[in-house]
């Protein structure tokens, strides 16, 4: 939490020596809570009045990366409880666990398929982050191969997790450079955890399913210990009690300023006994509340492409829409005698329109024109969405050659535009469609038909 | 040193109101079940912090006449029971609805343009069928909504419906026929904290009592647009438990029908194989759109699939285990 002036200049020498810059210490702390000045302009500041400002200026939840080079989960640094309030800044990273007590064979499979795993939506392509390799056999053998089968098919970070210290430890001996997350620390193991913790300066799980405060006395002995990166998980395996933990640690990292707490969380979704609905289902809760690492109990293309899709979702900035990228986009397999509709690129225009266009079941061309990310109102009003960009949209989708008929359906909102366009696109007849999205089925069955 | 860390609780001065759906005999209606949701004192399913008092409601989706352009999964699963009203509002009620949605499509204009007299025979029809409440659906073409809604709204007096949709441009008659005949009315608005507001504000100024008004804020299906639904609900349930009267409305979600909208829940072929099975893609596809948005404040989730609706019964009691 931010210091005001006045609590900074309580920690200053309070001598006006001017040697900062500024006329009095007041000055000068009033200057360092704007972030106008650093502290290191004072030259006779205290070792206590440095860690107390720092602490002070560092985030809430703690930046943590696991795995390195382009891979690489970074999270932590959550600023708000509600994505309106500011955003989501660090996708939580989605992880799928393989135990060692699988066949070799299986266990390669989907660590290949997770590797490969990448769907688009919007111009992104989303991916899958990482492999959880848990030691169910308690073999240190055993997870060594694994551990290092692991890694001969994915760069992807990892996730090792071990209650045997010793197999925790040979395996770091081969995955240590690749700074795979420690799991995990208890009350019973935590020192020989931290041990390895900064052994291998990988960052450390730390768990404990009593309650909160009893994670909170395991954070303390573990940053006491000399480990500074840590993530959290409170242990709760239930969509209830789930929500209740990592709801409290997101407000006591951000509303409390409790620094004991305050790092990214971990959360297990779905097991050898949970089936794929209540897998999915978990991890949507836990992608839209506060979790940074989902470690997913089984891997289905069927169940990852939503979690991936509502991450995407929920991590968009509210005030920077995603924008959809322009150019020319299909619904059915439409032909030369397919009607041809044309809007700007927000997002949510996209999706409304698309969506009915979809619903529609009308085989259909839709040009998508760059409007800087705005709806089709607001770029029309701004001069992003006129009759030369939007003649330069269709041309540059090459529909010439692909329709054997020369009509446009531009929105409704822009009738006013329909003579211009046919003035850019000379031998073109403009159709002006619905205002509303919700009207296009209707449009496409009815007034498109007899056109 | 032992850590003792104090739970934070927020303290919240406002409260979402309770609405009931259905009347039974005694209360002047037929309904052997009616559903009250709504009562929050805290954000969804916080239970450590405020009183949770009723479960968020999951409301089956029929029509009444066969869908045209639903996905084969949907299809399939209904098979028979969709070719008749009844017979898939029994169906819908074995399942686990605690309510039915009844689309009246097949007033369209465009589709059978069946009569506001016939719409009410369906109604009649499926609330002699089953004893849980309705809640009703227009065509969602203005005046042909006005037409069949007033003839539902007379010909089922004193059922206390649910009937949809008010919107800004076309609320009059609506409400006034919820007024007449002890009905209730949805008030859905795009995706808008004022605007969801004001039209709260018009219908309550008709007379229609606050506790006689469901909100839809807008569904936008995962992947379409979901964020903005997101947030719009929880920016509305924030300002309702801190006190803000006109935001106080309970939400519906028309969940089933914007899941099953999308390419993801109704095309088959020529798609990425990492969609993965075809089958299940589209239920977990509208489970995952149920789920976030009971997260941002739901109470009434309007679902269409058999899956979705046993799995979303079980998660809401998983929810509201504390």
């Amino acid at each position: 939490m931010a210091l005001s002036g006045l609590d900074i200049y309580k920690l200053l020498p309070k001598t006006n020596c001017k040697e900062c810059g500024f006329p009095t210490c007041l000055a000068f702390a009033m200057k360092l809570s704007q972030k106008g000045v650093e502290l290191s302009a004072c030259p006779y500041v205290s070792d206590e009045a440095k860690a107390a400002l720092e602490a002070a200026s560092s985030p809430p939840i703690r930046l943590i990366t696991i795995g390195t080079g382009e891979n690489k989960i970074v999270v932590g640094n959550e600023v708000v409880l509600f994505r309106h309030e500011k955003t989501f800044y660090h996708e939580p990273g989605l992880v799928v666990r393989v135990a060692d007590s699988w066949e070799p064979g299986k266990i390669a499979e989907v660590v290949s398929q997770v590797d490969s795993y990448v769907v688009e939506r919007v111009g992104m392509k989303l991916t899958l982050n990482g492999i959880a390799v848990e030691n169910v056999s308690g073999d240190a053998t055993k997870f060594v191969q694994v551990v290092q089968l692991v890694k001969q098919k994915t760069a992807l970070p990892l996730v090792l997790m071990s209650a045997n210290a010793a197999a925790m430890d040979a395996a770091l001996q081969i995955a240590g450079p690749d700074k795979p997350l420690v799991y995990a620390a208890t009350p019973e193991n935590w020192q020989a955890y931290a041990d390895l913790a900064k052994k291998y300066a990988c960052s450390l799980a730390i768990t404990d399913s009593g309650d909160l405060s009893r994670l909170g006395s395991l954070a303390e002995s573990v940053i006491k210990a000399g480990v500074a990166d840590l993530v959290l998980d409170p242990g709760t395996r239930n969509l209830a009690d789930s929500l209740a933990s990592l709801t409290q640690l997101r407000r006591l990292a951000l509303k409390k300023n409790l620094r004991l707490l305050g790092f990214p969380i971990l959360a297990l979704a779905g097991g050898d006994d949970s089936t794929l609905e209540e897998q999915t289902i978990l991890a949507t809760e836990l992608i839209a509340k506060y979790a940074g690492i989902v470690v997913l109990g089984r891997f289905d293309p069927t169940g990852i492409y939503p979690l991936l899709a509502f991450r995407q979702n929920i991590y968009t900035d509210p005030q920077k829409p995603i924008q959809v990228s322009p150019g020319l986009y299909k619904f059915g397999e439409p032909g030369e005698q397919s009607p041809l509709l044309i809007t700007t690129n927000f997002s949510l225009t996209y999706f409304t329109v698309a969506g009915e266009v979809e619903g529609s079941g009308v085989p259909s061309w839709l040009v998508i024109a760059d409007s800087e990310g705005m709806s089709v109102l607001t770029a029309w009003a701004a001069g992003k969405f006129d009759a030369e960009k939007i003649a330069k949209s269709v041309k540059s989708a090459g529909m010439d050659d692909k329709l054997g008929h020369r009509k446009l359906v531009i929105p409704g909102y822009v009738a006013t535009l329909s003579g211009e366009v046919e003035e850019e696109l000379p031998g073109w007849q403009i159709l002006v469609g619905p205002r509303e999205a919700v009207d296009i089925p209707s449009y496409l069955k009815t007034v498109w038909k007899a056109a | 040193m032992p850590v003792t860390v104090e739970l934070p609780k927020e303290k919240w001065n406002g409260k979402v109101r309770e609405i009931t759906l259905g009347a039974t005999p005694a209360q002047g209606g037929t309904r052997t079940s009616t559903v009250t949701v709504g009562g929050e004192t805290t954000l969804p399913f916080l239970h450590f912090e405020g009183s949770i008092p009723y479960r968020p409601a999951i409301a089956v989706e029929i029509q009444d006449v066969p869908p045209q352009d639903w996905s084969t999964t949907l299809l399939e699963a209904w098979d028979t029971a969709a070719s008749d009203p009844v017979s898939w509002a029994k169906k819908a009620v074995e399942l686990g609805a605690d309510a039915l949605a009844v689309k009246l499509r097949g007033t369209h204009p465009e589709r059978q343009s069946r009569s506001a007299a016939e719409a009410a025979e369906t109604v009649k029809a499926i609330l002699g069928a089953v004893g849980v409440p309705l809640i009703v659906y227009g065509p969602e073409v203005a005046e042909k909504d006005n037409e069949v809604l007033v003839a539902v709204a007379e010909a089922a007096a004193g059922e206390r419906l649910a009937l949809g949709n008010c919107e800004d441009k076309n609320y009059r008659t609506i409400v006034a026929g919820a007024l007449a005949h002890g009905h209730l009315v949805v008030a859905k608005t795009p995706i808008d904290v004022n605007l969801a507001k004001q039209l709260n504000i018009l219908i309550s100024d008709m007379g229609l009592p606050l506790d006689r008004v469901l909100m839809d804020p807008t569904t936008g299906a995962l992947g379409y647009g979901i964020e903005y639904t997101y947030s719009v609900m929880e920016r509305l349930r924030l300002a309702a438990l801190m006190g803000d009267s006109m935001t106080q409305q309970p939400m519906i979600c028309t969940v089933g029908e914007e899941s099953w909208r999308q390419k993801e829940s109704k095309v088959k072929d020529g798609v990425p194989s990492l969609w993965g099975d075809f089958a299940e893609r589209g239920p977990l596809w509208e489970m995952a759109t149920a789920m976030a948005l009971l997260q941002s404040g739901a109470d009434i989730l309007v679902l269409r699939h058999p899956k979705t609706i046993k799995t979303m019964r079980e998660t809401i009691s998983k929810l509201m285990s504390s």
